[in-house]
């Protein structure tokens, strides 16, 4: 190790957004945790706050800071570091990284990059100096050849080999692009592209190649392995994000596999990588031909993958490498024995599958493609195929129970469902099986290998014998050990033998389970340990298998085991907040002398780190998986409070299967849920609720309409189509919506709430003991009641409220505390309008705001929780939000650039993927440091207004005049224009889209002449108005920072022009 | 299913893993050894190092890209790394009886009862594993359902496995400026490859051949099953080769009987290394390779003459990885550079044994 390495920065990946998740947090904290290890002192700048690095004792300081390269320059001055660590905060970090480089800030302060050299990055991420590096050593690229002639392209297309495809250069969409088979078909195809450029690119189709990737490691002696292979089971062409992938690879023979690996090698010498890489590999299905699609030379959501797959730790080993270490001088800290310097072994197969929450944008394509669109994903262990598949369907969390005994999605046309990838064409596969189509038709439409969809057909022929049955007595023992075996959960054995209703689908599970426990039919606890038990491992991280005959490990009834449920996979909604909240209340267990037993499936956390627990069952959080651990492990109690909804939605079904459930009883817990129960204590106790009622029929809903008058939220138990809820402002959206994108019936019934306008939204964060509520952070959104609290910009301490709102807000939480009797984690959101406070919603856990207002405040709210929960006795901490000297402000990340025809508006459904928290002296500095982490970037001089109806406008006149006195120049569209124009601010008017008339918005958009897109929608409703659309979504594709809330935008625009940016300060979490 | 046989495996301790079988129907005895390699059944299956062995793969998904035609290039099968099947009987967990593959001619199943080899899916392969991790290697049977179980727990370690895999007579491939013997003890095919890839003459002589009566330029010693000491006639005639002084390199068994004739000893390892993922550090340097390994016996330097030394040493459990001459061109080493199956990352040792002889003859 180089002894001149005392202080080292490590920049992280800021907001989790599509394509830059939680897999990040993950790498950035093994990595601090190497560093500390060798004595060095560390810096951590991360916005991110609801992570596990940006937590005490990971880094010794944390600055809550954006990554780019003129924040991280002051901190560096500030810090004088002698080294700086860029792999281990994705494309963020290696973006701001190589820019400090180029532009010489890290000479200039002698920061040295640990690891992989700044060349070898920039080598890796320009395309054609990719092409030629690999080109050095003879390794084969895709290439594009550009053409201007049929004939030319005759010419390149004998040398590639047909398929080939060809794209027109520089038209948009697609344009005079496709696929070519022979030298005819291109013949036809390469004179139309011609019409429309004078120039085509020539490419080899690798369309059903077998995308394949290896992680490599290398260290400054020159020593390689490869911790692991993947393989894609969707075949090339869908982004290896959003594609199905097992680990190992499965289809590979040996010679396949090692002709591969040894290119990873020569690659990663060549290029010069000290640390880990990705590489990713197209394989002809036909042959061994092969092309390298693209190397990644820092930590990758595939390396996460690759060590939890592996149990290997790619990014604490990548650090030690980073400072000087040889692969051979580091212990494999699985056997704690043997060498990191090996490869890993596997005697399990895992397979990751993406989670999408597509339904909840407007407007996007469902078809998967060479972008990413998904915001999580799942990894399931199993010892065959169908166990690891069905598990994994299970783990997305999209209401399907495995491959098969499924509610059959429905569509027109199967053929194109298959050929057509979409998030759920796993399940028209399983359609198509049923319908009889054979292996090799499915693989004609879909290419993906054989080998996976023999063993899908292997899951339905089980499921058509199960069918055979309709008694779990006559059911043979072998069948329903092979169903277990291959994957079936009680569930689906329960709906194929059973067929009970809906309503008592519980009871028959409960059958199934009783039966099989009664006939010795249950799972087992095998270890991962990196060597296939070639060498005894003290591992605990474990998983659950039917394909056993004996566990692992021992149980000791000693009492001292509790369990944490994590939070599953990341989701709008629901993401690393949730993981800081398992890891914290983990440690918080160990700490006090009892066993924490952790049970997540997400790859991209730190909760399924196996050092951040004493046991890890990386496997499902589902009913079944629950009790099977619990059966085992017969834990003191189950703490379901800090995994978000899908632990909290359990609490009732384990009480009721006897597990103790720790903290808040799952009765009150329910109370809380149901939303009668909730609006009966509410009544009881004098507290207010914006009226509401649940409908069956259209003419009850009207009436409900008159008696509490327009806006109304609208939630259908179904959805036929689009987002969930729905505001509406008048009867004809009613009426819209209620026909066209729902079904009010008995059985789905809607539930209307009165929407109030204008209404101030606040969160309480609180934990209380036996109804007592201990502590509490009270903080206020910036925009109104209607924003979703997710993507809402959240202060804390609230700056803009009455002390009476607050008085009331205290006392409303006292009563709801006490009536819940809780005893753990809680939140409420509520909304004030003159003082007249109503109840939103109350959730007996924690929320996403917990990390955040618990390092505001320096007040661990999820330790105090546990403690209570343990029964340990607390020291209530007497800081209070009224002491504290700075303002912290939570900010929404939204990944709209990635989710194409998206309309980037916000409602009352979800749609950010991600937060940052920044810490600020005022509100201004703290709304500045954090919207210019999510992306923004103070304008340079044009901002374009487009705001909306004349409430917004009326608001947006104070900001317009605040940006034309400090010199801005104000493009308007022209109502918004007018309207200014009367109150006395000049704006220029630019026409909208669809006007012919110059000069246009969307020409000023385009050519990037714009800083600033303010268009504020005009109503509620879902149907805004086509102009409108299209100036936010290209304010989008050109990069251009939108805002589409007046008050935000105000909040903004006061903020910069009131504070410079040389203003804000550089200064570090401990340091408030 | 009903048409599913059952199979068991019986290891010597009385544990008994139940399966069904999906390989020939015939009960058959040997000794049991695991290997964690995650893929390569095909070459495992026919490395005669094999021989007499129960294979359990830990790697529990097998079968899956099917066995690969009987393709002939060289005089030699291009697919396998011999002739036939070497292992006793086959253990997995999972058997894929779909196969998918574009090089895949039939499935393994087949091939297995093609030629006459039991074999069981179902098992838990990690608990066997686990088992002969914690009490060593062990004897078992393979019965399967409707077959007779051998009456007797067989040793295969007792027998010459050498003699009962080596060629009957030497064989002559490619053609070259240098020629270089190859003592088969069992030698895997793609050490003939290897060399002929880098454009040598190779004969190859049966295990006891008096190979001196051959003015060859190099001396390969191959792989091979059993216990070392069952061919002293093998380094005899190394010993007589040292005299000689012609570049010599050897590999498995062979690094095992080059350090017997230069005056070391060997042992039986606990449970052997047999797997793809062993690392090996070059002493007195940094430089570690990932190595394909399969071999129960193993090197004890400590009997080795003053002009050797160490060469590769088992970063793991600190076992002899190979040894050198030091002055004289002779070394070997315990890990397969030839590969097939698992990591080519030390194919350049032939590179080095061809150096060698270009720089004997000056």
């Amino acid at each position: 190790m180089d002894s001149k390495i005392e202080k080292v920065i490590l920049l992280g990946s800021g907001a989790l957004k599509i394509g830059e998740a939680g897999e990040f947090d993950y790498s950035g904290s093994q990595a601090l945790k190497a560093l500390k290890e060798e004595g060095i002192y560390t810096v951590l700048i991360n916005p991110n706050i609801a992570t596990i690095q940006t937590s005490e004792n990971i880094a010794d300081r944390v600055y809550f800071l954006p990554v780019t390269p003129e924040f991280v320059e002051q901190v560096i001055e500030r810090e004088r570091p002698q080294g700086i660590l860029l792999a281990f905060g994705g494309q963020t970090a290696l973006n701001c990284g190589v820019k400090l480089y180029e532009s010489g800030v890290l000479e200039k302060y002698g920061v040295r990059v640990l690891g992989t050299p700044v060349q070898a990055i920039i080598d890796t991420e320009d395309r054609e100096k990719f092409v030629e590096k690999l080109a050095e050593i003879n390794v084969k690229t895709i290439r594009s050849h550009a053409v201007t002639t049929v004939d030319d392209a005759k010419k390149v297309a004998e040398e590639l080999g047909y398929p080939i495809i060809i794209r027109a250069a520089y038209t948009l969409g697609g344009l005079g692009s496709g696929f070519c088979n022979n030298a005819e078909e291109l013949d036809a195809l390469a004179s139309k592209a011609f019409n429309y450029s004078p120039q085509i690119l020539v490419e080899k189709s690798l369309k059903g190649w077998k995308e394949v990737e290896y992680e490599v490691v290398r260290d400054r002696y020159d020593n390689c392995i490869t911790v692991c292979n993947m393989e894609n089971f969707d075949p090339l062409g869908i982004h290896t994000g959003e594609s199905i992938v097992v680990a190992p690879s499965q289809t590979l023979t040996n010679s396949e596999y090692h002709k591969l690996r040894k290119l990873a090698i020569r690659i990663i010498r060549h290029i010069g990588i000290v640390g880990e890489c990705n590489v990713q590999y197209a394989l002809d299905p036909e042959s061994e031909d092969y092309r390298v699609i693209e190397v990644n030379a820092r930590l990758s959501r595939s390396s996460a993958l690759a060590s939890k797959a592996t149990g290997y730790p790619l990014a604490f080993v990548a650090a030690k490498l980073g400072l000087g270490y040889g692969l051979h001088e580091l212990k494999n800290s699985v056997t704690k024995s043997t060498t990191a310097c090996f490869e890993p072994a596997l005697d399990y197969i895992v397979c990751k599958i993406p989670r999408w929450d597509l339904g909840k944008f407007k407007g996007v394509s469902r078809e998967l493609g060479s972008s990413m669109k998904s915001v999580g994903e799942v990894m399931a262990i199993g010892r065959n195929f169908e166990e690891a598949i069905q598990k994994g369907l299970r783990m997305i969390g999209q209401g399907m129970h495995g491959f098969v005994a499924n509610k059959e999605l429905q569509t027109a046309d199967l053929d194109t469902a298959l050929s057509h990838p979409t998030d759920k064409r796993i399940f028209f596969i399983a359609n198509a099986l049923k319908h009889g189509y054979s292996v090799d038709r499915i693989h004609e439409l879909t290419k993906i290998d054989k080998w996976f969809l023999y063993k899908l057909e292997n899951i339905i022929a089980i499921e058509h014998r199960l069918e055979a049955f309709d008694s779990l007595e006559a059911l043979p023992d072998a069948l329903l050990l092979e169903a277990k075996q291959r994957g079936f959960s009680d569930f689906q054995i329960a709906r194929k033998v059973l067929h009970p209703a809906d309503a008592d689908m519980e009871r028959g599970i409960m059958q199934v389970r009783e039966e099989r426990k009664r006939r010795g039919i249950i799972p087992f606890i095998k270890q991962i340990d990196t060597l296939a038990a070639e060498y005894p491992a003290q591992t605990n991280y474990l998983y659950v298998t039917y394909n056993a005959v004996a566990h692992d490990i021992d149980f000791p009834k000693d009492d001292l085991g509790v369990v944490v449920l994590g939070s599953g996979a990341y989701r709008i909604g629901s993401s690393v907040e949730f993981d800081w909240c398992s890891v914290n209340a983990a440690n918080t267990i160990r700490q006090n002398g009892l066993r924490s037993i952790m049970i997540n499936y997400n790859p991209e956390t730190v909760s399924t780190d196996y050092d951040m627990c004493d046991r890890l069952y990386f496997d499902e959080l589902t009913f079944e998986r629950v009790l099977d651990i619990t059966d085992l492990e017969a834990p003191r109690g189950v703490i379901v409070s800090v995994g978000g909804q899908i632990p909290n939605n359990l609490a009732m079904r384990l009480q009721t299967a006897g597990v103790p459930i720790l903290g808040t009883s799952a009765v009150d817990i329910d109370r809380a849920e149901d939303r009668h129960l909730f609006s009966q204590m509410c009544d009881e106790l004098g507290i207010d609720q914006p009226r509401w009622r649940e409908l069956t029929s259209l003419e009850d809903i009207y009436e409900f309409a008159d008696e509490v008058g327009f806006p109304l939220l609208i939630r259908p138990s179904y959805v036929l189509s689009g987002a969930a809820m729905n505001v509406v402002s008048n009867r004809g959206e009613l009426e819209h919506f209620l026909t066209l994108a729902t079904n009010v019936s008995k059985q789905h019934p809607v539930v209307v709430t009165e929407f109030i306008e204008n209404a101030k939204e606040i969160e309480i964060d609180a934990v209380a003991k036996d109804g007592e509520v201990l502590v509490y952070a009270i903080s206020e959104h910036v925009e109104f009641a209607g924003v979703h609290s997710g993507d809402a910009t959240m202060v804390f301490p609230p700056q803009k409220m009455y002390v009476e709102t607050m008085r009331r807000i205290k006392k409303i939480s006292r009563q709801v505390a006490q009536g819940l009797h809780i005893s753990g984690p809680f939140n409420m959101q509520l909304m004030a309008k003159n003082n007249d406070i109503k109840v939103i919603e109350c959730n007996l856990r924690a929320s996403r705001s917990f990390p955040f207002v618990s390092k505001v405040l320096k007040v661990n709210f999820i330790e105090i929780a546990t403690k209570i929960m343990l029964g340990l006795p607390v020291e209530i901490p007497h800081r209070s939000a009224f002491e504290l000297d700075y303002v912290g402000i939570k900010a929404p990340q939204f990944s709209f650039s990635r989710l194409q025809k998206t309309d980037p508006v916000l409602g009352v459904e979800m749609a950010s993927t991600g937060e940052v928290g920044c810490i600020g002296d005022d509100f201004y500095e703290a709304i500045l440091k954090s919207m210019i982490s999510v992306g923004y970037a103070i304008p340079k001089r044009n901002v374009l207004l487009s705001t909306g109806d004349s409430r917004s406008k009326t608001d947006m006149i104070g900001p317009a005049k605040a940006l034309q006195e400090k010199g801005y120049h104000l493009y308007a569209t022209q109502g918004t224009a007018d309207f200014l124009a009367q109150n006395g601010v000049k704006a220029e008017v630019l026409h909208w889209p669809d006007s012919p008339e110059k000069p246009n918005t969307l020409d000023y958009i385009k050519e990037r002449k714009i800083d600033l897109v303010i268009n504020i929608p005009k109503n509620l409703s879902e149907s805004e108005l086509h102009n409108d659309y299209t100036i936010r979504r290209s304010a989008i594709d050109f990069n251009i920072p939108l805002i589409t809330n007046a008050r935000l935008a105000s909040a903004f625009i006061y903020a910069f022009c009131r504070l410079d940016r040389k203003e804000i300060k550089i200064k570090s979490w401990n340091e408030y | 299913m009903s048409d599913k046989k059952a199979a068991v495996l019986i290891l010597e301790d009385g544990t008994k893993f139940e399966g069904f079988s999906f390989g020939a129907d015939r009960s058959v005895s040997g000794e049991v050894v695991f290997n964690t390699a995650m893929m390569g059944y095909p070459e495992s299956l026919t490395d005669p190092s094999y021989r007499g062995q129960i294979l359990v793969l830990t790697y529990p998904l097998i079968g899956n890209y099917g066995v690969p035609p009987f393709t002939e290039e060289d005089g030699m099968l291009k697919f396998f790394e011999s002739d036939s099947i070497h292992i006793k009987a086959l253990v997995v967990a999972d058997y894929s009886f779909e196969y998918s593959h574009w090089n895949a001619a039939q499935s393994l199943a087949d091939w297995l009862k093609a030629n006459d080899v039991p074999a069981i899916y179902g098992v838990d392969t990690r608990a066997v594993t686990k088992i002969i991790r914690e009490k060593g290697a062990m004897l078992g049977k393979v019965v399967v359902e409707g077959e007779p179980e051998p009456a007797e727990f067989d040793d295969p370690n007792r027998r010459n496995l050498v003699a009962e895999v080596s060629c009957r007579e030497p064989i002559t491939y490619g053609s070259g400026k240098y020629k270089v013997v190859l003592v088969d003890c069992g030698c895997k095919l793609n050490i003939v490859r290897c060399l002929l890839k880098r454009g040598v003459e190779v004969i190859r002589v049966p295990w006891d051949y008096d190979f001196t009566t051959i003015d060859y330029d190099g001396l390969m010693l191959g792989n091979g099953p059993g216990d070392p000491q069952m061919c002293g006639k093998t380094v005899e005639h190394i010993r007589r080769a040292m005299e000689i002084g012609k570049p010599i390199f050897g590999i498995c068994l062979g690094n095992q009987l080059l350090a017997i004739a230069a005056g070391a000893s060997t042992f039986k390892l606990k449970y052997g290394h047999r797997s793809h993922n062993q690392p090996a550090l070059m002493v007195g340097t940094d430089q570690a390779m990932i190595t394909s390994q399969n071999h129960g016996f193993a090197v004890d330097p400590s009997g080795l003459g003053p002009d050797w030394e160490p060469y590769f040493v088992n970063l793991n459990d600190g076992t002899n990885e190979g040894i050198r001459h030091r002055t004289k061109p002779f070394f070997s080493v315990q890990f397969h550079p030839e590969a097939t199956s698992g990591p080519v990352d030390t194919e350049f040792l032939f590179d080095h044994f061809i150096e060698n002889i270009e720089k004997y003859n000056g």
